[in-house]
């Protein structure tokens, strides 16, 4: 069987949650057995919707000890989930939460793991996950060796599919340990679209000149509702905060569409975007290596293009 | 009180990206290795902060890898801490790492456990939560800020849009990101004094690796990019609608 951990936060269920719901539906039909999800805590939403994402059942573990994240009381949870469910796969998001808890699981289970997939598994021969490896600039083809196999799925790598289904909704029975890790506070930018998690993402660099020449890059990501994002000079700079901060160094993503507005394009910068599916480029010099990553571009002055373009999205929208 | 950083070795980030043997090796030729920037910029310089604070701190250095391991070892030696040990032993599955390391920490009595968010060439995050598992003990992963205070630490972790503080009593792994600390750049009395700090080698505890590498290869080369001349924003907006389907 296939476990697929269902993340969420704020009472609701996350978006890459639907991504790896799918991700292990597929594998399991791939493997001829069955899917099925595992939520710890609670939320909003009705578990039964989750069937249309192809898991025939949902197991629920309500306990208040799970409303925070405690890596180690979640992993303890999972594992006895997935022994007590006879799970032989278990996906995870790549996402915060599976970074934290998927390797603890792993270990628990003395089950390989393999950090960062981005497609299916290759059964022809062994179990061989395909990854991201160099910060996007390569991939390896790693095998599984172990009984139990663990697949964390890099956000934005598989697509989405609703089947029609619903799931049973199970509650599942299991002790959960007490949490030693106490969250004093949380912090979230309101409003914003969280960056891992965003489809398109508007991007400023050190040719914006200063903190004060933001508004247009935030109005373009609003009419865009895209996540802002920025170089790494420009987060040292303290123009934007460390959180927004991409590349090697900073955050990876992949979104769909990423615009690159005054940024040169260093090696280090594309390590941490180079896997967007659609990258945009707006630099004033036609010599910027970014251009040579870039799908679409405009050699140009970003104050007068950008703009122009937020005004273009927005006849495009009304 | 006790520290442990784990350091890996990386190559340098401009570093060109190839493989050999048929695709099943990484091409280490002209290639400069570093400290992997994640364990030398948050969590070494994070710790050797620390012991700036608190000279009773003992603060030792620990890698799973070859001889070849060494050059990068001193360098972070030059930095800061007292001791190095390396494992001598050469592989890539997480777990195996994770064992490693686990083993020395039990004999070690460290306090805090330092890695960092991940290697730049393996990118999987994992080496500090298996190791917090293998231990019994808290892990806090992609931590922005660290504080210690006698037995507890307070944390600032990454959580999607935006941070959380976390409060949670030693022994802790903490995996280590951005904001943490700042870059340092070794001076000639570290330099120095490196030379002469203790690097252990010790041979590795038997385990199996549960995943293996069978082979590498390279993203498909981009089509090359469409300009769009800058005053027909439209076209380009036209293009991201109707061609790549985007927006
Ligand atoms: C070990 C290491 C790790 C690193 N990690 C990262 C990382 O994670 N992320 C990262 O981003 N960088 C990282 N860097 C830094 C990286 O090498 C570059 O220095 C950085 O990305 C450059 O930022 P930038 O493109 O904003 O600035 P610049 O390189 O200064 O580029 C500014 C660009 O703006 C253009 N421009 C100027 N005015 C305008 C205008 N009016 N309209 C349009 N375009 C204009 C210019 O033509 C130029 O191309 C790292 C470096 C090292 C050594
Ligand atoms: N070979 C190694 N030796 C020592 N520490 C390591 C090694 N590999 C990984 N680590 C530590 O674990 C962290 C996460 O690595 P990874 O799970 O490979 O992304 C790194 O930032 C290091 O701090």
């Amino acid at each position: 069987m296939v476990l697929i951990f269902v993340d969420h936060s704020d009472s609701e269920i996350k978006k890459s949650s639907y991504e790896v719901l799918s991700y292990g539906a597929a594998l399991a039909e791939k493997l001829g057995t069955s899917a099925e999800a595992l939520l710890l805590g609670a939320v909003k939403d009705d578990l039964a919707t989750l069937g249309n994402y192809g898991v025939s059942k949902v197991h629920q573990v309500s306990n208040d000890a799970l409303n925070n994240l405690d890596a180690q009381v979640y992993a303890r949870a999972v594992a006895d989930a997935v022994t007590s469910l006879n799970a032989d796969v278990i996906v995870f998001s790549h996402n915060q939460t599976g970074k934290a808890v998927a390797p603890r699981v792993a270990a628990r289970l003395k089950a390989g793991l393999v950090a960062g997939a981005v497609a299916l598994p290759d059964t022809s021969n062994g179990f061989v996950v395909k990854k991201n490896v160099f910060s996007g600039k390569a991939f390896a083809n790693v095998n599984i060796t172990s009984a139990i196999k663990i697949i964390s799925l890099n956000p934005n790598s598989f697509q989405v599919k609703q089947t029609g289904g619903t799931a049973s909704v199970e509650q599942l029975n299991i002790t959960v340990s007490e949490p030693k890790v106490k969250v004093t506070s949380v912090n979230k930018v309101k409003g914003e679209v969280p960056l891992t998690e965003a489809e398109i993402v508007v991007s400023g660099g050190r040719g914006l000149k200063g903190p004060e020449n933001w508004k247009m890059v935030e109005d373009l990501a609003h009419e865009l509702h895209a996540a802002t994002a920025c170089s790494r000079p420009v987060a040292d700079a303290g123009w934007r905060p460390h959180h927004e901060h991409v590349g090697q160094t900073g955050i990876q993503i992949a979104p769909n569409l990423y615009i690159a507005i005054g940024i040169s394009g260093a090696i280090q910068h594309l390590a941490g975007v180079n896997r967007s599916k659609t990258i945009v480029v707006i630099n004033k010099d036609p010599e910027a290596p970014f251009f040579k990553a870039a799908d679409y571009g405009i050699v140009g002055d970003a104050f007068e293009v950008v703009p122009k373009l937020t005004d273009e999205i927005k006849k495009l929208k009304g | 009180m006790k520290i442990l950083v784990c350091i890996s070795k990386t190559p340098d980030t401009t570093s060109k990206i190839s493989f050999k043997e048929n695709n099943t090796k990484f091409e280490e030729s002209g290639v400069q290795w570093i400290i992997n920037p994640y364990d030398e910029w948050y969590a070494l310089v994070r710790a050797i902060e620390l012991k700036e604070k608190d000279a009773s701190i003992q603060l030792h250095l620990i890698s799973v890898g070859g001889a070849d391991y060494d050059p990068v070892i001193r360098k972070a030696l030059a930095l800061g801490g007292d001791e190095a040990i390396r494992i001598n032993a050469t592989n890539n599955d997480s777990y195996f790492i994770a064992v490693q390391i686990a083993e020395v920490a039990k004999q070690g009595g460290y306090d805090l456990i330092l890695t960092g968010k991940e290697t730049i060439d393996y990118n999987s995050s994992s080496v500090g939560g298996m190791l917090a598992e293998l231990l019994d003990v808290p892990y806090i992963s992609l931590a922005t800020k660290v504080e210690v205070n006698n037995s507890a630490a307070t944390v600032n972790r990454e959580i999607e849009g935006g941070e959380e503080t976390d409060e949670v009593s030693l022994p802790v792994v903490i995996s280590c990101q951005k904001g943490v600390a700042e870059q340092r750049i070794p001076n000639m009395r570290g330099i120095m004094a490196a030379r002469t700090k203790p690097l252990k080698v010790i041979e590795p505890a038997a385990v199996e690796a549960l995943t293996n590498v069978v082979s590498y290869e390279l993203p498909a080369p981009k089509a090359g990019v469409k300009l769009v001349a800058a005053d027909n924003v439209q076209e380009l907006v036209r293009l991201l609608h109707e061609e790549a389907k985007v927006i």
